[in-house]
Order: C-alpha cells, then structure tokens, then sequence
C-alpha cells in the first residue's frame, strides 16, 4: 500500500460496507443494543403512562447503577473469558463493611469506602489466586464464593438483619442531584470534551499520516451521542417531584457522574493501555499472549480484583439505595441480570470481546425491561422469563457470530 | 566465506532417558535459508527450542557472531536477536494485525500505547517485506486466511532488529497459492540480510528456498549440504536412513 492514502475510509456506503463486513466476523458493536433500547421504549412508552415521565426516566437510572457497576467489573473477567458468579454478593460483603464502618465505627465515608473497596480487591485475589494459579475454573471458584460471601454477608449483617446507615453522603449518590445549572455546566463540559477529544484523535491520526475514520460518520455519531444525552439531561433537569413545594427533585443523580468516571477510567484502561491489550490477548488466545511474555496469571488475577473491587462500589450504590444494608444486598437476581446486562451489550462469554459501555447499555436494557414490566403489572416471574430470554438471543447471538469466524 | 552468525557445535539434550539430539553441529549464515529436514520425532523442533532457550542443551556450545554466548531462556535468545515461529501460531484472533504484531512488546508514550507509532512500523514492516494481501492492518487477525496469519507471524519476527529467524513448518497448512507467498517472504526475510532457519517436510519447498539443507536422522546431523551439490533422492535418503553413499555421507 502506498503512502499516498492518507484519505479517510471512503465513503458512507464503504463504512456501511465495512460494517457489515465486521458484523460477520461476529463484531455487531452498540447497535443492537441500542436499537433494543430504542424499541424498548417505545413499546413500553406507548403502553404505559408512566414509562416516559421524567420521574421514571430518573427511577430508571439508579435503580439500574449498581447492577450496571456489577457489570463492568464482569467485563474484565468475562474479558479474559472466565466468570465471577460471586460478584453480587461480594458487593453484599462490601456494603456490609462500608455500612458497618460507618454506622458503628463512626468512619468518615471515604475510610469505608475505601476500606470496601481494599476488601473487595482482596476477595478478587483469592479467586483469582485460585483460579489463575490453582487452575481450578473460575465457575466453581466463584460458585463456591458465592456461597462463602453470602455466608459472610449474613455474619456480618448479624441476627437483626439489617444495619441502617445515615451518612448524607452516601445516601445522596442515589437520592440526590446535582443542581440544574450543575447538571447542565456538568453536559457541557463532558460533551465538549468528548467532541474535542475525537476530533483530536482524528486529526493526529491525519497528521501522522494514517488512515482516519469517516469524519462524516464520525461526526453524525458523536453528534446523536451528544444529542441523546442533552434531550436525557433536559428530563433529568424538569421537576419530578410530586409535591415540588414541599421538596424539589430535579438535576442529574449523583450516581450518573460515578459511572461515566468509572466508564471512563476503564475504557481508559483497556483501550490505551499495554495492560488492558494484555488483557484482551488472554482472553483471544492466551498460549499465545504466554510465549509473546506475557504474565498470563497476573493479569488474570489483576481481572478478578478489578471485577471485586468494583463490586465494592456497586455495594456504596446498595447501601445508597436501601439506606441500609441487609442479608439480601446483591443478593437474588442481582449477579444474573449483571452478567445478562454485560452479554446483552455486546461483550462475548467465550473471552476477548467486550468493551466498559457494553455494561451500561445492557444494564439499561435489563433495567428497562425490569421497570417497565412492573409498571404494565406483570408478575415478577414474567419478568424474569422475559429478561432470561433477552440474556439469551444475546448469547446465542453471541455463539453463532463466533461459528461463522471459525467457519469462514 | 564469511562467518556465520550462528553456529551450533555438539549439542546434546536428553528427557530423562530418552537422548533426543547427539552431538549435532549446525551452521547458520547471514542472508541464507537453511532448511532444516528429518523424519517425525528426529528431533527438529528441540533443536529448534534449544536456540530458542526453550529448552537448555546438558553439552555443546553456541558460537553468534563469533561469540560464545549462553542462551539460558527465551529472553536471552531474543536479546540476541532469534525469533521464533511456531509451528502452531501464536496469534490472537479478537486482536488487529498491528497489536498482534506489537503484542507483548507495544511501543508507548507516557505509559499510554502509541497506535500511531505501531501503526507506522507495522505497515513499514510489511512493506519492507513487499506484503500486499492484506487489506487493512487495522483488520482482526480472525478474518485472516492461513497464508496471511502465517505473513502476520513472521511479519511478527521481524519487527524487532532480528538477526535470525526460525520457522517451524510454516506451510504446513496452506494451499498451493499460499504456500507459494510464504516461501515467497521466506526468500525475501533472506534477501534483507536474515538468516532464516526453515523447517519442512516438504522437498519441494525445501528445494525452491533453501541456500543450505541440514538433515536430522534420529537425533543425529546426517549432514548439512549446499542446495546445489545435492539431489532431492539424496535428500531422502539422509532422512530415511541417515547416510547417502552418492552424496558422500556414510
Ligand atoms: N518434552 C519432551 N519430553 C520427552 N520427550 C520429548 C519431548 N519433546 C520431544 N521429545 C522426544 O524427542 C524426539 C524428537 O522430537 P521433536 O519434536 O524434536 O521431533 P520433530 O523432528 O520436530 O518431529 P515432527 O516432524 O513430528 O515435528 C521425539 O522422539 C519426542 O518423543
Ligand atoms: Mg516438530
């Protein structure tokens, strides 16, 4: 190839194609994902008064954070191709501890957080010891986990069941906002710099002389992007309280900026760093990452850490929400709806694949689901049939798109 | 002549009992394909895996570039500038061409992966070696066919001021037109001054590529020959029974 094709990949009709080219190698990206949510909705919208006030749409999103947090954490591990089934109740241990820090320790919330999120990084060593260096698999460590945490979890929620917690910040990262002009200077600057950070990349990429993608495409999808999310803040900032003389709900939740830092930092992590490559090359093909040197059992258990201690956030999230904690704090069908929310938003069960928004677009569709059905009466049971036959179309999306690479 | 850049003198390797490699001499010189041939199990890929610092022979010594050298492990065996490709790829599917090749050793900036670095020194490399079957280098290695993973691979072990390159069977799965491109870039790594160990089972190949043939016979050097002082029905027999009375080996 020549120098001279410093131009961008073509056409819209080339990156169409280019797609769809990429569609059967088994890589559909956000699209199907978002086109359920888009659906979602709309069906859910026009069957309930309800769905699509802005009091919903808020209700929405913290109720879905914590298990979104769950699954980003899962993505590492199920990055690398293995499982954490104990993620929901080591977010449980965490929250008991922050809880228990706070509450009976008098511990300012950053000590407990942090002291959560220590322990949370702990559990994941062990499993990932476990795992990584005892080559038990990763299904049986976590099961046995599982139960372990859960054990540790009633210990230490005690006989009475549930400790309370009344420190206003942690309460606040689910039940308050930032104020409306704090929301909107908080868009702006997250969207011009979202903008600006793509032109950039685009632009060096140009000025280095490489291939760049579609500026046009790129500019449609960053602007929806942008758009989406302006119309979101806009219900987010109208008043949703019911008696808004008595108290005023409106603005962003709190948890929204905790999981945008967290998408972040991780997308971060995985895409520009040696360390998140590695990570992809274990789960790809993990003799190979062995003989190209590297440390196969370290990142294996750096993923099982990460996976925990993210967890431990989640459990700030429960603690936030229930203002307590109890002996069914991510417990039920929190670990199986965040595993579902990781597949549904594209990130594959046999390692390799997955990226940070998969999570909090699976996550949003799990919670979609899950809220809108309990607003139309279903039963619980509808709900989760329904919610295991989403997990599964995406799964089975998932296996028969790795078929076709290796028959192709 | 020149001197050769690597020479291997009276290696021994033993599993246990069972005495694998005898005494077995190996020259290797700049800008030369030596191919390495011999029945199933006469021992080619521990030789191989002794260079590599795979495996540590019990005796002999390794002369590079004149030099006495250790090659205690992998690591010591790359400083020095071997490169392996294995018989079964090291490649990652989920991973593009540029990450593949890069993979375990990126370039960064800042701590932070410098794509556009990688980028460059990928499509160089290729270019260097006159690659034009892939499409885009930024393509997932899992929509690959056989000859171009086998192009990515050795593309792979070039990258890296390599000085020489051992490839374990590299045609071994490909069709007619790719086994073709293979020994192809097997001839180019040569002619950019590489020394290139090739390891095949298949006398053609051998015949198209190699400056040097070195025929293993139960763990023995039968003989390492010139490609021009020597027939493909000598060749055989050297593999199959060790000696040629009309190539002069007894
Ligand atoms: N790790 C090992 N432990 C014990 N014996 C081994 C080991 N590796 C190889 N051998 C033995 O050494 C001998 C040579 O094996 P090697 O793999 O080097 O043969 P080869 O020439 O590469 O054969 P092929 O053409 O089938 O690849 C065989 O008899 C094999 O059984
Ligand atoms: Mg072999």
């Amino acid at each position: 190839m020549s120098t001279t094709q410093v131009s961008e990949a073509g056409t819209i009709k080339q990156a169409a194609q280019d797609y769809w080219a990429k569609v059967k190698t088994g890589d559909i990206g956000p699209l199907a994902a978002i086109l359920g949510l888009v659906v979602l909705c709309i069906v859910f919208g026009s069957m309930s008064p309800v769905f699509l006030t802005q009091g919903n749409f808020a209700n929405l999103l913290t109720q879905a954070a914590a298990v979104i947090v769950i699954a980003m954490g899962l993505v590492f591990v199920l990055l690398i191709g293995e499982i954490d089934l104990s993620a929901g109740y080591a977010s449980g241990v965490c929250s008991a501890v922050l809880v228990i820090l706070v509450t009976k320790k008098d511990q300012p919330w950053f000590v407990a957080l942090a002291a959560a999120i220590v322990v949370g990084c702990v559990l994941g060593y062990l499993i990932g010891v476990l795992v990584a260096r005892l080559g038990i698999p990763s299904f049986v460590v976590t099961l046995a986990s599982f139960l372990a945490f859960q054990g540790i979890l009633l210990l230490l929620a005690g006989e009475g069941g549930t400790i309370r917690i009344e420190d206003k910040t942690v309460l606040a990262i689910e039940n308050s906002n930032l104020s409306v002009t704090a929301s909107w200077i908080f868009y702006i600057v997250v969207s011009a710099i979202y903008f600006l950070a793509g032109l950039s990349r685009i632009n060096s990429r140009r000025k280095a002389g490489l291939k760049t993608e579609l500026k046009k495409l790129w500019l449609i999808k960053t602007l929806a992007l942008i758009g989406a999310s302006g119309l979101a803040v806009l219900t987010l900032n109208l008043e949703r309280s019911n008696n808004p003389d008595l108290v005023s709900l409106k603005g962003i939740p709190y948890v929204v900026p905790l999981i945008l830092a967290i998408l972040i930092v991780g997308t971060f992590v995985l895409d520009r760093t040696a360390f998140g490559r590695h990570i992809y090359a274990v789960g790809g093909n993990a003799e190979a990452a062995r003989r190209a040197g590297i440390n196969v059992k370290r990142i294996r258990i750096a993923c099982f850490m990460i996976c925990s201690g993210l967890s431990a956030i989640a459990g700030l999230i429960f603690a936030s929400r229930q203002n307590s904690v109890s002996p069914t704090t991510g417990g039920s069908s929190t670990l199986l709806y965040a595993v579902g929310a990781a597949v549904i938003g594209g990130t594959s069960l046999f390692g390799g694949k997955g990226k940070m928004r998969d999570a909090i677009l699976g996550g949003l569709v799990v919670a979609v689901i899950d809220n809108g059905m309990g607003l139309l009466g279903y039963a619980a049971g509808i709900k989760f049939i329904v919610t295991g036959l989403v997990l599964l179309t995406s799964a089975s999306v998932d296996a028969i798109s790795r078929r076709g690479v290796a028959n192709s | 002549m020149s001197q050769p850049i690597l020479q291997l003198k009276a290696i021994n390797k033993s599993f246990g009992p069972v005495h694998v490699l005898h005494n077995v001499d190996l020259t290797v010189e700049k800008g030369k394909v030596t191919a390495l041939v011999g029945d199933n199990g006469a021992g080619k890929s521990t030789l191989i895996k002794c260079i590599a610092g795979i495996y540590t022979p019990e005796s002999g010594e390794f002369i590079f570039e004149g030099n006495n050298v250790e090659i205690d492990g992998p690591r010591a065996a790359t400083s020095l500038g071997i490169e392996v490709v294995y018989q079964d790829l090291a490649l990652c599917d989920n991973l593009d061409i540029v990450h593949n090749m890069f993979l375990g050793r990126e370039k960064k900036r800042n701590k932070v992966l410098n794509e556009h670095e990688m980028e460059s020194l990928a499509r160089k490399t290729l270019d260097g070696l006159s690659v034009r079957t892939v499409k885009s280098i930024r393509q997932k290695v899992a929509s690959l066919s056989g000859g171009q993973r086998q192009t990515v691979a050795i593309a792979r072990s070039v990258l890296w001021n390599s000085k020489v390159v051992i490839l374990d069977e590299p045609t071994a799965a490909l069709g007619v037109a790719q086994t073709e491109q293979v020994l192809n870039l097997v001839k180019r790594l040569a002619e950019n001054g590489l020394a290139v160990i090739l390891i095949s089972h298949n006398l053609n190949d051998v015949f198209e590529v190699a400056d040097s043939i070195a025929a293993l016979h139960l763990g023995r050097m039968a003989a390492q020959i010139d490609k021009s002082k020597i027939a493909p029905q000598q060749v055989i027999e050297l593999i199959t029974t060790g000696k040629s009375e009309s190539a002069g080996v007894k």
